[in-house]
């Protein structure tokens, strides 16, 4: 009461500044977002210019391409069964090397995130040089790994499947490390107190707590991985990435193909992505529980 | 009592139920994954594995890396010898100039190696391995290439046909053919990084480029210096830099814009800003669409529009994290809070400033959070895209692991790319905890 009666002078000052902080906050946010339209209108520019073919003359012929392959995959619409039957096999290569991918890196992962987690770590010390060990899987794109054992070991699907597998242990090594943290280390307690080695303490205090989570995590890398794993087909690592760059090198006439191709790889991603979903609805519920 | 004590034995049936189907799940996942690995082991032809690998691609691929080789070929037809790092037309040696390891006296060159190894040129297109424990090894074309060699079998580190002499010892290496007969010594080092031959810098001291006299009368020496590195022919410092900055924009502009194109639609397929019901379907179908199409098909079509470059696979991005940014927009709107928004329409807000002081900042963190974080894995993405879409950093190391010979060069682009994606991810997390602090008050 005393203050609101003590007049209007503190009251008029308090409004000056904050209206001065308001127009201040303005301002920086004006020149936030002045800042990032430029840069994001120069960049479009400088990629624009730096393209084959530019933006406004492509952006008419953007359906040209795809109208071509509905076009001849309608005319050739009768084999398209057969086709769709022909790819499965490389199709099935393909999402066998995300599994496995998916499988070891998580494996990989598994371990690399306990042996970096403060209170699990097998031997405290070296935490740092696990965790630069997952920053570094973690940073190399999977095309890299690939290339270079595809050299090396010869094309096919291992090249592709040890470079995913690699950057899986680190994106899930990093995720996995986080569940950790949130682990209760009572049950390791217990388990230490009653002799336990450290593989059992990890098997039977930490895997029960978080196996929801760590599953939920991996089942979302697995949809990660069947995409990474088309795109390592396109540089030569085998599965259905290297028949649609085999039939997109061919050009026109067979084009039905990769319409196929095109079908079978957006039906699976698709599938997956819901089946996955639903399965990781049911996890968290659990979870929660 | 006995209706405690049945439920007893219920609840203890359940329990050994429960434990029965436990044990039998602790058995039979690993034994599904083990059943798995095997066929896996036989589908993806493991053991073929042994006879694919090509381990001396390996050790040229490790050698590379860390040394690079100097030739000294003599064309054998001409007699004329040229001293050039990696073979490399900008790294060769200037005609009557040779390093202190080469000595140059009419037709004989004598080639000093490690280790006490040397070799001979001599004329009459004859060359000669001097192994201090081996002995002397006499090659001659004649017209075909013959040898002489101290013992009766040939060594494996010899591989010897009528057209074609290979000698590898630890120490360095001769290959005589028809065409040529050509010595390498291996150094340890990335040969001519910051300097090729000809420029007036190469091998002087930082201390000297810095502080010391002008070398170059056009040019001051930090500028020259600077001009010479960036355009150094070998290792193409200039257009290495540009191509990151390649990928990072298209990053950049493939998150951006998936973001800026996503969050209005996302207000449309959010339950509590619009009840029409197909609309919402339909939106998120569009969205579902388009995560469902791959970036990997995106690119391909794309690139057939516009062509290769950095702007067709910033599109991809685009398109491709306008599903997934869409789907987690209209996620944070339906769980936006609704009295901050009838406080603000309290006030007499029309709708759309009810958006900007009701909505917007409740979700600004999580929105900022999830595009800081798509920005940096796509950086990662953006690397692979440029290899199929041709820009960037990716296409730079795809051609240079194709040509298979400048293995310094990939596994330099390989440090770059780790380094790019490593600063990408530290910026990600500085701009994140920054913005998201800074927009929580």
């Amino acid at each position: 009461m005393t203050d609101m009666t003590q007049g209007g002078a503190p009251l008029a000052a308090t409004q000056d500044s904050y209206m001065a902080m308001v127009r201040q906050k303005r301002l920086y946010s004006g020149i936030a977002i002045l800042v990032f339209v430029v840069l994001l209108v120069s960049g479009f520019r400088v990629a624009n210019d730096r393209n084959a073919g530019g933006f406004f003359d492509g952006i008419h012929r953007i359906f040209d391409f795809p109208a071509d392959v509905v076009g001849e995959a309608w005319e050739k619409r009768a084999d398209l069964a057969g086709l769709l039957w022909k790819y499965l096999p490389d199709l099935i290569e393909t999402l066998n090397i995300a599994a496995v991918a998916t499988l070891l890196g998580a494996a990989l992962g598994l371990v690399l995130s306990l042996l970096s987690t403060r209170g699990m770590a097998r031997w405290p010390v070296l935490i740092p040089l696990f965790r630069r060990i997952m920053d570094v899987t973690r940073a190399l794109p999977e095309i890299v790994v690939a290339l270079v054992l595809i050299y090396m070991l010869g094309g096919g699907p291992i090249p592709a499947m040890i470079a995913i597998a690699l950057h899986t242990a680190g994106a899930l090594g990093k995720l996995y490390s986080e569940v950790n943290e949130n682990a209760d280390l009572k049950p390791v307690d217990g388990l230490t107190s009653v002799g336990a080695t450290w593989s059992q303490k990890m098997l039977l205090g930490v895997m029960p707590q978080v196996a929801p989570n760590y599953l939920s995590y991996g089942l979302l890398r697995f949809e990660i991985n069947i995409r990474a794993s088309a795109i390592l087909g396109f540089v030569g690592a085998g599965g259905i990435g290297y028949e649609l760059r085999n039939s997109m090198a061919w050009g026109p006439g067979r084009f039905d193909e990769a319409a196929a191709i095109f079908i079978l790889l957006f039906v699976t991603i698709v599938v997956v992505d819901q089946l996955s979903s639903s399965l990781r609805n049911r996890l968290s519920e659990g979870a929660k529980q | 009592m006995t209706d405690a004590s049945l439920s007893m034995i219920d609840r203890q049936e359940a329990a050994q139920a429960l434990f029965k189907r436990k044990r039998l799940i602790s058995v039979a996942v690993p034994a599904v994954i083990l059943l798995y690995l095997t066929y896996i082991f036989f589908a993806f032809d493991v053991m073929g594995l042994a006879e694919r690998a090509r381990l001396d691609n390996a050790m040229t691929l490790i050698r590379d890396t860390y040394s690079y080789k100097t030739h000294v070929t003599r064309a054998n037809r001409s007699g004329e010898v040229t001293i050039a790092k990696e073979g490399e037309r900008p790294a060769t040696w200037p005609e009557g100039q040779s390093p202190n390891w080469v000595a140059i006296d009419g037709e004989t060159v004598t080639i000093d190696l490690p280790r006490g190894h040397s070799v001979l040129f001599l004329p009459d297109q004859t060359a000669v391995y001097r192994h201090p424990e081996f002995g002397d090894i006499t090659a001659k074309l004649d017209p075909s290439v013959t040898i002489d060699i101290p013992e009766d079998a040939l060594p494996e580190w010899i591989s010897y046909s009528r057209t074609r002499l290979d000698i590898r010892t630890e120490a360095g290496r001769l290959t005589m053919t028809r065409a040529k007969t050509e010595v390498f010594r291996y150094f340890f080092g990335w040969e001519l990084f910051w300097f090729t031959l000809d420029s007036p810098y190469h091998g002087k001291p930082v201390w000297t480029l810095l502080f010391g006299p002008q070398i170059d009368a056009d040019r001051s020496n930090i500028a020259g210096a600077w001009q010479d590195f960036w355009a150094n022919p070998l290792w193409h410092h200039g257009k290495v830099a540009w191509a990151i900055g390649e990928t990072i924009l298209m990053a950049f502009l493939g998150t951006m814009g998936a973001a800026l194109v996503a969050l209005p639609l996302a207000f449309l397929a959010a339950r509590n800003f619009t009840p029409v019901v197909v609309v919402r379907q339909l939106v998120r179908r569009v969205f579902d669409f388009v995560r469902g199409v791959d970036a990997l098909i995106f690119t391909i079509l794309l690139s057939r529009a516009f062509g290769p470059g950095p702007l067709t696979g910033a599109l991809a991005i685009l398109l491709t994290d306008t599903g997934s940014l869409g789907k987690l927009f209209s996620e944070a709107l339906e769980n936006v809070d609704q009295k901050q928004i009838e406080g603000v329409s309290s006030t007499g807000a029309k709708p759309l400033q009810r958006y900007r002081f009701g909505v917007i900042p409740q979700i600004t963190p999580v929105l900022l959070s999830q595009v800081l974080y798509f920005l940096e894995s796509n950086t990662r993405s953006a690397t692979i895209i440029g290899a199929i879409t041709g820009g960037g950093i990716g296409l730079m190391l795809t051609q240079a692991i194709i040509t298979q010979k400048d293995w310094e060069e990939v596994s330099y682009y390989i440090v770059l790319i780790v380094l790019m994606v490593i600063f990408m991810d530290w910026l990600s997390g500085i701009l994140r905890r920054r913005l998201i602090k800074g927009g929580g008050h």
